[in-house]
């Protein structure tokens, strides 16, 4: 915990970011309810410790890949939230020009490279920019975010096989929120921790809680170290919850109202505060002040969005095609 | 003029993208089939053998693979030998490839080439002679290249690379012994322009891939019986020709489409339906398509035959169109 990693001005820095993560998808909530914004919307609320800690330890450069509960992996890799934000409210300023929305976020620019609605859809294309990575000797590395649903899926299976026979620098990032869409995961597989297909693949892996930022930072700062060193994949399982329904307006009665409080308890953002402010590094009024900066970004975010215009008709048909570059 | 297999023809062309361009890299290696013309493939090996990659059976993964090199800035090549094999790889080339330049507002640009060989092969069975073609062409965002010519297949494969979108390269195994001219140094063939294959007056005959070889022959057969039939190959149907058709339309005012895609929602249905928007008045007899019977295709020889668009059908078509 005290490596030379975690000092207190980069934690605080990292618990900016994952106040920003819960304000910005608080208030997609709250405009969603307001019927501001449409579509399916999915919040990883309480998840924010594994999308900031796994992304702290990259390169600008290199190159991260989502699903359909991605909003806190794009904020966590730099992504603008005035465009992301609008975005999601479907806005022209939006950062695909409102034709991707909420679940199909891409923010090129900061190396977001996409997400997908499809659950494990975007495993092979990291395994794709990993390749494209090695082929070019950049040493980047391609990350890709997915949850326990994903493991149970085809192109999961044959991306692990792939990654591991070419030994492609991918980091595997499961967030297993114990929940595919609506029921638990005993539901669906025999398998308690996802680790262990990657360990039938021969990729490294580790379990790891996934709310303490500072034991997800100490794992993906190894499967980094290894993957950056050209020895090939890493899987990293992080064990979380999402304090949400699968999407929002989801009731979610599948799940104990006991088991909901015993979450809240175990609220990553609060626990790093508790960390920093054991440290004696941040006072209570700092930690309140951080909280309403972010939620004042957040609104910023949404008053930009909702006076943002809505795409011209004109554009429907403007980019199916790309013309030679 | 220099006269070359379709299969050198092919072989020429991926030597020279091969050559030209470093972000080319080839995933599995069938584009020349399993057919004896595979050893001219293995000098492709002897050269580029960084740059070539044999992937485990796991379309899936492969062609998300490729997709994503091609999202990061590689211009992949797969091969996913068999048509009937990209059902395999559907989630990655029609929900993912596809879509990635609209979904993204143009940030992400797709340029991958998924190679296959289609159709009815002889002995191919209903798992080995799938022509996905049609179902892809329902897919915006996927440009469909199909060439029936040695210098067709050279010139488009070229264009197929350099494209920034995802491209479906339909190839037939029959037409790799076809022969035909392919000038030195030819340029790059465009998409979206046909090519009439043949000239005449009678009925425009429509037809792509190996199905075009077929035609000729009826045409050739037809002609002694005085009847002259123009052969127009779209050679890509996204994008699509129209306009070369129309204009064979307005000169022969009877069309007849033969194409190897099953009927039902076929190739032909398509061309079929944007020959009547565009051009119904020009018509003097209904427009008649010569496609795959909609059945599983079945194994044994004379069964497969029956089943496909054959000379002797496109024949029939042709003097039905005229009656």
């Amino acid at each position: 915990m005290a490596s030379k990693k975690n000092n207190s001005k980069e934690v605080i820095a990292l618990l900016r970011r994952m106040w920003l993560i819960r304000a910005f998808e608080e208030k997609v909530s709250a405009l969603y309810a307001e019927r501001q914004i449409v579509g399916l919307l999915h919040l990883g609320i309480g998840q924010e410790a594994v999308a900031v800690g796994a992304l702290s330890l990259l390169r600008d450069d290199d190159l991260v890949y989502g699903g359909h509960r991605s909003h806190g992996h794009a904020i966590a890799k730099g992504a603008d939230i005035n465009k992301l934000m609008a975005e999601i409210a479907g806005r022209a300023t939006g950062y695909c020009g409102g034709k991707g929305g909420s679940m199909h976020i891409v923010a090129k620019e900061c190396g977001f490279i996409t997400a997908t609605g499809v659950v494990g859809g975007t495993i092979p294309l990291a395994l794709g920019a990993a390749f494209a990575a090695k082929e070019r000797k950049k040493r980047q590395l391609a990350v890709v975010f997915f949850g326990d649903g994903a493991g149970q899926s085809g192109p999961f299976h044959e991306s692990l096989n792939i990654a591991s026979l070419w030994q492609l620098p991918v980091i595997f990032v499961c967030e297993n929120n114990g929940y595919a869409e609506f029921t638990p995961l005993s539901a669906h597989t025999k398998i308690e921790r996802l680790a262990q297909h990657a360990k039938t693949y021969a990729i490294p892996a580790d379990t790891v809680d996934g709310n303490d930022l500072f034991a997800v930072r100490e794992v993906m700062s190894q499967a980094v170290d290894q993957c950056r060193a050209g020895k090939g994949p890493a899987f990293v399982e992080c064990l979380t919850q999402r304090m949400r329904g699968h999407y929002e307006g989801d009731p979610a009665k599948y799940r104990e109202l006991s088991q909901l409080a015993e979450w809240k308890k175990k609220d990553p953002i609060a626990r790093v505060a508790r960390v920093l402010k054991n440290q004696k590094a941040l006072t209570d009024k700092e930690l309140a002040a951080m909280e309403s900066e972010a939620q004042a970004l957040a609104e910023k975010a949404a008053a930009f969005s909702l006076s943002s215009p809505w795409p011209a008709e004109i554009e429907v048909d403007s980019q199916v095609y790309a013309a030679a570059s | 003029m220099r006269e070359l297999a379709y299969y050198e023809a092919k072989f020429e062309a991926l030597n020279e993208i091969m050559t030209g361009d470093e972000r080319v890299h080839l995933i599995n290696g069938t584009f020349l089939s399993l057919s004896p013309h595979r050893h001219v493939f293995q000098n492709l090996q002897k050269k580029f053998s960084a740059r070539m990659f044999a992937p485990p059976i796991s379309e899936l993964g492969f062609c998300g693979l490729a997709t994503g090199a091609a999202m990061a800035g590689l211009r992949p090549i797969v091969d996913l030998s068999t048509g009937s094999f990209i059902y395999e790889a559907w989630p990655q080339v029609a929900n993912e490839a596809a879509n990635a330049y609209s979904m993204s507002g143009g940030q992400t640009r797709v340029p991958v080439v998924f190679h296959l060989f289609h159709g009815l092969r002889g002995g191919g069975a209903a798992q080995h002679s799938g022509s996905p073609q049609a179902m892809l062409w329902n897919v915006p965002g996927l440009e469909i290249v199909i060439p029936s010519s040695p210098r067709d297949v050279k010139g488009l494969l070229k264009t197929a690379v350099a494209s920034d979108n995802p491209t479906i390269f339909v190839d037939h195994t029959r037409l790799l012994d076809v022969r035909g001219d392919v000038p030195e140094n030819d340029k790059p063939i465009p998409f979206g322009v046909a090519d009439v294959k043949r000239s005449g007056s009678d009925v425009t005959v429509i037809a792509t891939s190996y199905t075009v070889q077929v035609a000729l022959q009826a045409a050739a057969k037809l002609a002694k019986e005085g009847i002259e039939v123009e052969i127009v190959d779209p050679r890509t149907l996204v994008p699509f020709d129209l306009a070369t058709i129309l204009s064979s339309v307005e000169k022969t005012h009877r069309v007849v489409i033969a194409d190897e895609t099953h009927q039902s929602c076929g190739v032909a249905a398509e061309i079929a339906a944007r020959i009547a928007e565009s051009g119904f008045d020009r018509l003097k007899s209904p427009i008649r398509r010569v496609s795959t019977l909609d059945v599983p295709v079945p194994y044994s020889p004379g069964l497969e035959a029956h089943i496909g668009p054959s000379e002797a059908r496109i024949m029939d078509a042709v003097r039905a169109a005229l009656a």
